[in-house]
């Protein structure tokens, strides 16, 4: 029970190490972004990197999403919420893109 | 755990009493998924509307990125402090969580602060909402997850009011734990924001 609870409920190791992981994530795409020293492509891809590790970080640490954690409910509803915002998101950046293509206004 | 199991006495109701809470729990994540889909589509319209600028200013005019830094840094520590604040009421410390609250509580506040100054800074210099569709993506996105900051410090204020007069009990141990869900969800809704809207707006 007190082992169990300890990991659903998270320690202040794993808060320490969120925030100092969060904090290093942060810190990384800032600096990339100010100090202008990489192609914009480059810079997006470690913006977005750092982005979704950070989120990862978050969700673990804080949240304390894991599949032993309500049976794992609330990761599946996760990937669930995941898959439509990936819909919405990608969609809509999709058909509008087609949509400026074909107006020739993009 | 084991004071837990001495304050019930029973030690069936400790369990079952978990139980309620985890339902709790889970509903509210299921709501915090719900709200990620608002997000979403608000971030959908943001990046649809992006280029919209019509002839004013774009994202690396007005961003101002050590600003926008200090802010994410005062969320990130909150989030933080709200976790400590969660470990103190497992160690059955309401002193102690009363305390992270109120810290959390002022670091939401600079956090408002920070983005309050800006919009303001913003309007002042003409490019409110209406301005272009960009802003009024922006503005959208950006102050939607405000709100919610604001009133996750209003729910803070709450969760104090009944801690001073209820204490921690069956009822106010679940509420703090999805006060605390929906204050880390704010921050990693931020972390998008602040890598999605301002790190690659300036580019």
């Amino acid at each position: 029970m007190s082992a169990s609870s300890t990991n659903a409920h998270g320690s202040v190791k794993s808060y320490v190490t969120g925030l100092v992981l969060s904090l290093i994530l942060t810190i990384i795409p800032f600096a990339v972004v100010m100090s202008g020293a990489f192609s914009v492509l480059a810079t997006v891809i470690v913006i977005a990197v750092t982005a979704v590790l950070q989120i990862l970080v978050q969700l673990v640490m804080f949240m304390h999403m894991s599949t032993k954690a309500d049976e794992g409910w609330n990761l599946m509803s996760f990937v669930f919420t995941l898959t439509i915002l990936v819909l919405v998101v990608g969609g809509s950046l999709w058909i509008m893109q087609h949509l400026h293509l074909n107006m020739m206004i993009g | 755990m084991a004071t837990d199991t001495l304050h019930h006495g029973a030690t069936a109701e400790p369990h079952e009493h978990h139980d309620a809470s985890g339902t709790k729990l889970f509903g509210f994540w299921v709501y915090l998924m719900s709200d990620l889909v608002i997000f979403g589509s608000l971030f959908a319209t943001y990046a649809v509307l992006m280029k919209g600028t019509a002839g004013g200013p774009t994202g690396a005019d007005i961003f101002e990125l050590p600003l926008i830094l200090f802010g994410t840094f005062a969320l990130l520590i909150s989030s933080f402090t709200f976790g400590m604040g969660v470990l103190a009421m497992h160690a059955n410390r309401v002193g102690q969580v009363k305390v992270w609250l109120i810290i959390t509580f002022l670091l939401g506040l600079c956090f408002l602060g920070m983005e309050v100054y800006e919009f303001q800074h913003l309007i002042h210099e003409g490019y409110g909402p209406d301005r272009s569709g960009f802003l009024s993506a922006f503005f959208t996105l950006v102050g939607t997850h405000g709100l919610h900051v604001t009133f996750g410090m209003i729910w803070i204020l709450v969760m104090l009011v009944q801690l001073s007069t209820k204490g921690l009990n069956a009822m106010t141990r679940p509420r703090i734990l999805c006060l605390s869900l929906f204050w880390h969800f704010l921050d990693i809704v931020w972390i998008c924001v602040f890598s999605f809207v301002y790190l690659m707006g300036v580019l």
